[in-house]
């Protein structure tokens, strides 16, 4: 559980918004700006922060959707920036991707068993004739029956749609998915079946995940380690228990205030945050956060707090644990 | 768990766990939802006729055998300029040849030509607009580029300035027809591209490692098909109406060969003396081009998955 799979160092995702006529860039967006983690083997990491804090980005960077403007990412030791095409495509193939919406990820024009051979057929891991095997069987572990193999997706629920690109995910057998809010477009019901799912096939497949998630509910369930994004830059990582007993960075402390109690009759204390997410194309100078903080001190302003780690793996960037 | 599961517990259960559905037909539903729409009916049931007809008078040429009531390039001087009547349906024209004869075998070269002529630019205009959408960044901005000089001229003047450089004849003119519209063809994939390679499918057929080819061929084009086919049908009619001008301006077919366009032009100096030799060139190429339009515009629908009949 101790070996580290992926490593992240100083990853930055820049787009360009504007640039002049001579393709100078005028304003850029800072999807993700110097984050660095890591990832154990067999461990789901969880990552939460709000829309546009640059989750999706990070896990797409991950799966080679996006190149990095810099930094640095290590898988099993390799780095995969410093390999050429061809090697990185194998690595990647230890990669792969549950994609947010089940509606818009499979292929309408292709039935669900030849989405799930695709993957198999493409990076030759088996002979063809063993693909029909596997299809079925890929079918059966994700909850899906054989006789709904030349279904095409439109015919299915969005509970079983996602159940087809976990399926398509784990046909190449990979060792990190990089889940992207799987269950946020599902009805409530679903989100636990398809939760669980995942659970199960972490145990089966021996995986590891990366699990992005804009609400903290989600990950306490399926996580072990969370991180908390804001605005491109990580603010906590600890591992679950502790960061729900124990959250350390106040932004951290609002969303963690922010999660529903089922109890009517217990009160909380509801941190409530001043102010709207700031642009990401100018975002205030020193600590993202330091904007809406509500124990902002004087120098939040003017530096940016490193990740320090204060606790045995309890990382926290912020000044007021300096 | 999905209800279908309990499904194969039953006693059933072998049976149900080794029967596969078959895939749904979606030709099936796109002619259910075509034949609801009578013109496209009409459309496409003038369109058999013209391939029947093209297809019978090209096969008794080749065996040699004449169906048609006179031959078609047989010119009788003595017979010219007769009207319409019991013997030469469609009448004479000015060298005496039958009309009606003509006609009919101009039809084998207008289908062709319109055919071919899209099948040249719409390989190339998807290729093209394929690259263009796919790639995007200067790739795209060069192509498009390219496709909008061709766009700022007039097509007719662009495919007289192709004939200019190839040569009169009716394979240059399909040549020539086939690459002006290129850019019709090359814009509507680009846009329709742009649009599709955002899904996530796309993005997952990447993850899984998919090579572009395969990305555009596989993911994209299937997606866009329905599109490119109904511009296709429409193509076939301006490209039967682009032959006929070019032939109106005795740059396509050469004579004694027969091709409406040409038909209209020769004759155009016996409009108030004969006008059935210029009525019947034109009321064929009206017909053939409203056939594929209807043909078409049914097609769209019928393609259209939201609009159509379970």
């Amino acid at each position: 559980m101790n070996e580290v799979l992926m490593k992240v160092q100083d990853l930055s995702k820049h787009f360009t918004i504007e640039t002049n006529f001579l393709g100078k860039p005028l304003s850029v967006l800072k999807a993700v700006d110097e984050v660095s983690f890591t990832i154990k083997k067999g461990e789901a990491f969880g990552l939460v922060g709000e829309s546009g804090c640059g989750k999706t980005t990070l896990g797409k960077i991950l799966v080679d959707l996006y190149s990095p403007t810099s930094g640095k990412i290590f898988f099993e030791g390799k780095e995969l920036s410093a390999l050429n095409k061809k090697q990185r495509r194998s690595y990647c193939k230890d990669i792969q991707m549950i994609f947010q919406d089940p509606y818009a990820s499979l292929n309408p024009r292709m039935t669900i068993g030849d989405i799930i051979a695709e993957p198999i057929i493409i990076n030759n891991l088996l002979p063809p004739s063993e693909v029909e095997e596997r299809v079925i069987y890929l079918l059966n572990c994700v909850g899906l029956a054989r006789h709904q193999r030349n279904r095409y997706p439109h015919e299915f629920s969005g509970g079983q749609r996602q159940r087809v690109g976990i399926a398509r995910a784990l046909a190449v057998e990979p060792k990190l998915i990089v889940c992207d809010e799987p269950v946020s477009a599902l009805d409530v019901s679903i989100q636990a079946q398809v939760l669980n799912l995942l659970d199960d096939l972490k145990a089966e497949f021996g995986l590891t995940y990366l699990f992005i998630a804009h609400g903290l509910n989600v990950v306490k369930h399926i996580s072990d380690r969370v991180g908390v994004m804001y605005l491109g830059k990580l603010m906590e990582i600890a591992p679950k228990r502790e960061l729900y007993a124990n959250p350390l960075n106040p932004y951290t402390q609002a969303l963690l205030s922010a999660i529903p109690i089922i109890n009517p009759e217990k009160k909380k204390e509801r941190i409530i945050l001043k102010g709207d997410v700031p642009s990401p194309i100018n975002p205030p100078s020193g600590c993202r956060f330091c904007s809406r903080c509500f124990k902002e001190l004087d120098r939040c302003k003017l530096n940016a707090p490193a990740l320090r780690e204060v606790s045995p793996d309890h990382w926290v960037a912020c000044h007021l644990y300096d | 768990m999905p209800k279908d599961i309990s499904t194969s517990s039953d006693k059933n259960s072998i049976q149900a766990a080794e029967y596969v559905e078959k895939p749904e037909s979606q030709l099936k539903e796109m002619w259910a939802t075509l034949r609801q729409n009578k013109a496209a009916v009409v459309g496409l049931f003038i369109i058999g006729m013209l391939t029947l007809i093209a297809v019978t008078v090209w096969v008794s040429e080749l065996i040699g055998v004449q169906i048609l009531p006179y031959d078609p390039n047989y010119s009788d001087m003595s017979k010219s300029f007769i009207w319409p009547n019991a013997e030469h349906w469609f009448g004479t024209d000015q060298l005496g040849r039958d009309m009606f004869s003509r006609i009919l075998d101009g039809t084998k070269i207008s289908l062709f030509v319109g055919v071919a002529a899209v099948a040249i630019s719409l390989s190339i205009g998807v290729l093209l607009g394929s690259i263009a959408g796919y790639r995007g960044g200067r790739t795209d901005a060069f192509i498009m580029r390219v496709m909008d000089v061709m766009l700022a001229i007039p097509s007719i003047l662009l495919a007289i300035a192709f004939m200019a450089a190839l040569g009169k004849g009716l394979d240059k003119a399909v040549i020539a027809i086939g690459l002006v519209s290129i850019p019709e063809y090359a814009r509507i994939v680009r846009g329709s591209i742009l649009s599709v390679k955002e899904n996530d499918y796309v993005q997952a057929a990447k993850v899984i490692g998919n090579g572009d080819s395969r990305i555009i061929f596989k993911h994209i084009l299937p997606n866009i098909i329905s599109l490119i086919v109904v511009r296709a049908t429409l193509g076939v009619s301006s490209a039967v109406l682009d032959t006929a001008a070019l032939g109106f301006l005795g740059l396509g077919v050469q004579p004694p060969f027969a091709e409406w366009g040409d038909m209209l032009g020769r004759a155009r100096g016996f409009i108030f003396t004969a006008p059935y030799t210029l009525i019947f060139p034109g009321i064929a190429i009206t017909i053939t081009v409203l056939a594929f339009n209807l043909f078409g515009d049914g097609l769209r629908d019928a393609l259209d998955p939201k609009s159509r009949i379970k």
